[in-house]
């Protein structure tokens, strides 16, 4: 039998983690327990095996996000046996940085941004993985799979590595890093079909349920804790919604949905015709706006 | 057909094992900056329904803005990603899209056109197993259509699209189609594409994209998508015997080793014999371990981890290899590179050469010729700058093990690494362990001339300057009738060199094997030594096997097509092998011997040669006088 789609693309991926782990001393996971961090996580698995994941988790923890995205994480790591260092950024949270009150921009660049820097700074990570994929953004069309970063985390669109076949380049002096995007050629169907097929848990926020909502510019943001601020009379309804992304809470916007089971949710997506990234609130001021994000730095 | 909405709203689960069972496809698209190729993937993407309500609003805000499409839906702007070049109206790298029909899945990669960007070609082509090269109607083949043909048939793609695009601007022209048509062929037939597909179509239109053309009832192909969806692609990756290029090994315990890495080509099994090379260890197959479970079988472009039934000493960068016909492995070979660096590449420099047999140093001995991508010419060149492809000599500091790329892209192919910057400078595909033909000298050395004048040597030996070859199969009569030819012109008071294929291998040509590769430098080194010969003024007689007829061709050209005789000893197979002086047939046949012409490897008779003779009909003297009178009706023996 041929080989399907998903068996090579997992192919890929499985190569390309071999190889950092081959050419790098010191790669890290960033894992934002999303659904693209499960399934890289589940590709790791399935890359070492029958040896342990040689590298650990990073998660960059804004403080807020979804309660239950918290209790996924310690859960699967545990049950894993997986290194997980969890940093947020020190002084943003003395500082209290919220999205309520410093607007999404500045609360991304210091608690996300300047966050991963940090922990990337203080663990020496010589290569960092991430789970975005190139038909997310047009920004990420371009990006290669190793995608080289200076020692301020830089990425230089212009100056990108030739990758061919499928040899990846992973040498850095000290300082420098690459990051790794071993799905990069997966689309969004891809993802959700190989969960299907592998059975990957992940967070049951993708999963419809009825949850307390706001509507607030045409966009369902949740009501995950009492630290939600209310704008004028507000009030918390209860609505049957999924969420197409996961971040925090404040600024992940959830869609009206029915969908519980896998390929109900696929089914949705498949009939819906808004993209993905758009339940993302940072996303929207422009659409270079990623681009601007990646070369400072923003996975 | 267009992914079915109906099936997904009415059987989910129907679609999504239908979905599932789907091949991937992965094809490039080039073309110069106005041929439309932005639109036709933005047009591909519009007319599967890729295109998300959400992007469809952004795409109308931005053609509003920057759109050249009039009022039309600029879908050239989905597929121009950053912001600069969004600026600039071009696309100025790589960019992957992604779609799927209810028959196939795609990877597009989108490469510019732009004169300078033959480097994001070549990563764009480097995976891909099929282009769709577009062509302005208008303006027809221009050189950037030759460049884009030559990169992607040296980068081993094999299936072409030529899509024929802005027919609308030409009025849907017959006549115009097949006279661009023709003039592709006529080029092309030098590149090594195996299907080429011809197809007319509008992209701004829809015409012959997805849907059949109203507009093009004169032409009964299929629309592109259709070609792309049923197109089988062969590839350069021909090569069936096992390659398994270790990655990483796998040690959780005392207990466990395994070999993790991506399976290049062929096939394994537990129980397979194997070699290690380059250290030449052989073991056998333990297991095939995967996350699931044990596999019984794993196929080119598997990811696995194998275990061996032996403790034996292997490494990241090792292969894995089958019994059968092994790759070469060598400390020199030839390569076509594509340079992709601001710096020039210059001779003598060290770098890193990165292939799936791990990293080493290495260095360019010697830029071979330049390869002008808009004529396929050979041209001389003492270094490549940025964007420039040429063959080079190769110097690996380590023995590296390999296949030629046409063989296999995956153990064919290396990318040399800056060891300051760790930049990729240049991507290379192996042609094969270095060959004497195509080195150049070091450049400074000057050719001493004589001061005697070719005129007077011919008025001392009363003879013009001559190469004779015998060629053909072991036994034929060639030394004989070499010896015999020497000694009547050595009787009439000729000046002759001898040059024997087995007496060069005594002495010149000790260090060559029996190998096609070796066998075509011991030819190169006969060739050499008549033309110094025959500069002083003498006759070479050279009698050699010279099974290959490019080789030939090649020796011809090295001595010059006016002095070269080129005889063919046509003594029939049956006869030799019945002569057999020395047994060798019957070493071949017992495989003692391997790569021996007329037995296990071919002899490619020649067709052009200045005479035939065959020492089963006729005997010595009688070939020999016919050579005689040749030279004399060439007029080399009466001076």
């Amino acid at each position: 039998m041929s080989r399907t789609h998903l068996n090579q693309l997992e192919a890929e991926a499985v190569h390309v983690m071999r190889e950092v782990v081959s050419q790098c001393d010191n790669p890290v996971m960033l894992y934002s327990i999303g659904k693209d961090s499960s399934v890289l996580l589940h590709l790791a698995r399935k890359a070492f095996a029958p040896g342990p994941i040689p590298f650990p988790l990073l998660h960059i923890d804004t403080t807020w996000k979804f309660r239950q995205m918290i209790e996924f994480r310690d859960r699967i790591t545990a049950s894993l046996g997986v290194d997980l260092i969890v940093h947020s950024n020190p002084q943003g949270v003395a500082d209290r940085i919220n999205p309520f009150d410093h607007g999404s921009r500045n609360y991304t660049d210091i608690m996300k941004t300047q966050a991963l820097r940090q922990a990337l700074d203080a663990g020496r990570y010589d290569a960092a993985f991430g789970g975005a994929r190139r038909d997310e953004e047009r920004a990420r069309a371009k990006e290669r799979i190793f995608s080289f970063r200076d020692r301020h985390h830089r990425w230089d669109p212009k100056a990108q590595r030739p990758e061919l076949w499928s040899l990846y380049n992973g040498r850095v002096e000290r300082g420098e890093s690459i990051r790794v995007f071993p799905i990069s050629n997966w689309t969004e169907l891809d993802v959700w079909q190989y969960i299907h097929l592998e059975g990957i848990e992940i967070v049951p926020l993708y999963r419809s349920a009825i949850r307390p909502v706001v509507e607030r510019g045409g966009t369902l943001i949740m009501v995950d804790d009492d630290r939600f601020q209310f704008v004028d009379k507000e009030k918390p309804e209860m609505r049957s919604v999924r969420f197409r992304t996961l971040g925090c809470y404040p600024l992940s916007g959830a869609v009206e949905s029915t969908a519980v089971t896998i390929p109900e949710i696929i089914q949705e997506m498949l009939l819906a015709t808004r993209s993905e990234r758009e339940g993302r609130v940072i996303d929207h001021d422009q659409s270079d706006s990623m681009e601007e994000k990646k070369r400072e730095g923003y996975f | 057909m267009l992914e079915s909405s109906d099936l997904i709203a009415t059987d989910i689960e129907t679609y999504l094992s239908e979905h599932e069972r789907k091949g991937l496809l992965r094809f490039l698209t080039c073309g110069s900056v106005d041929d439309g190729k932005s639109t036709l993937i933005g047009r591909l993407l519009h007319d599967t329904k890729l295109i998300y309500e959400d992007q469809l609003l952004g795409l109308r805000a931005d053609s509003a803005i920057m759109g050249s499409a009039g009022d039309r839906l600029d879908l050239a702007l989905l597929m121009d990603g950053l912001k600069a070049e969004r600026e600039q109206g071009i696309t100025i790298d790589v960019a992957y899209r992604y779609f799927s029909t209810t028959r196939r899945k795609f990877i597009v990669a989108d490469t510019p056109g732009h004169e300078q960007y033959t480097r994001n070609m070549a990563t764009g082509a480097s995976n891909c197993e099929l282009a769709v090269i577009l062509i302005d109607a208008r303006s027809g083949v221009l050189n950037q259509t030759r460049r884009h043909s030559c990169i992607s048939s040296l980068l081993g793609i094999r299936n072409v699209v030529v899509a024929i695009n802005k027919m609308d601007l030409v009025d849907w022209s017959a006549e115009r189609f097949h006279e661009i048509k023709d003039e592709y062929q006529a080029f092309s037939k030098e590149l090594n594409f195996t299907d080429t597909y011809f197809v007319p179509m509008s992209a701004l239109l829809g015409d012959n994209v997805v849907e059949q053309s109203g507009h093009l009832t004169w032409f009964d192909g299929p629309p592109l998508m259709e070609y792309l969806e049923t197109v089988e692609v062969g590839g350069a990756d021909g090569l069936e015997d096992l390659r398994f290029p270790v990655q990483l090994v796998v040690r959780p315990d005392l207990d466990f080793r395994g070999f993790a890495g991506t399976v290049a080509a062929g096939v394994l099994h537990p129980g397979d014999a194997v070699v290690a090379l380059p250290s030449g260890v052989s073991s056998t197959i333990d297991r095939i371990v995967t996350f699931v479970g044990d596999q019984d079988e794993a196929r080119a472009g598997d990811a696995i981890t194998v275990t061996l039934t032996d403790e034996i000493d292997v490494s990241r960068g090792d292969l894995l290899v089958g019994v059968e016909n092994p790759p070469n492995i060598s400390h020199d070979i030839d390569a076509v590179i594509v340079w992709m660096a601001d710096s020039t590449l210059e001779p003598g420099r060290q770098y890193l050469l990165q292939s799936v047999a791990g990293l080493g140093g290495a260095s360019v001995t010697a830029v071979n010729y330049r390869v002008d991508v808009n004529t396929l010419e050979q041209v001389s060149a003492d270094n490549l700058a940025l964007n420039e492809i040429g063959c080079c000599a190769i110097t690996v500091d380590r023995p590296l093990v390999f296949d030629p790329y046409v063989e296999n892209r995956q153990t064919g192919s290396f990318v040399l690494i800056d060891r300051m910057s760790n930049s990729t400078l240049a991507a290379g595909m192996i042609l094969g362990v270095s060959s004497g033909w195509d080195r150049r000298p070091d450049a400074g050395l000057v050719r001493q001339s004589s001061e005697i004048e070719p005129s007077e040597r011919a008025a001392r030996y009363g003879q013009l300057p001559a190469t004779v070859l015998l060629t053909g199969l072991t036994a034929a009569g060639k030394s004989t009738i070499a010896t015999a030819l020497e000694r009547r012109l050595f009787d009439r008071g000729r000046a002759t060199v001898r040059l024997d294929g087995e007496n060069m291998r005594l002495g010149i040509s000790r260090d060559l094997s029996f190998s096609a590769q070796d066998r075509s430098e011991n030819l190169r080194r006969v060739a050499e030594v008549a033309r110094l010969v025959n500069n002083q003024g003498l006759i070479a007689i050279a009698a050699l096997v010279a099974p290959k007829a490019d080789v030939r061709e090649r020796a011809r050209k090295l001595v010059g097509a006016d002095r070269w005789i080129e005889v063919f000893v046509d003594t029939p197979l049956a006869v030799c092998r019945e002569r057999d002086p020395m047994g060798l047939y019957q070493q071949a046949e017992a495989e003692e011997i391997q790569q021996f012409p007329g037995v296990s490897a071919p002899y490619e008779r020649p067709t052009d040669m200045d005479l035939r003779v065959d020492t089963s009909v006729d005997s010595v003297e009688k070939c020999v006088d016919s050579i005689l009178a040749l030279l004399e009706s060439r007029g080399i023996l009466n001076a």
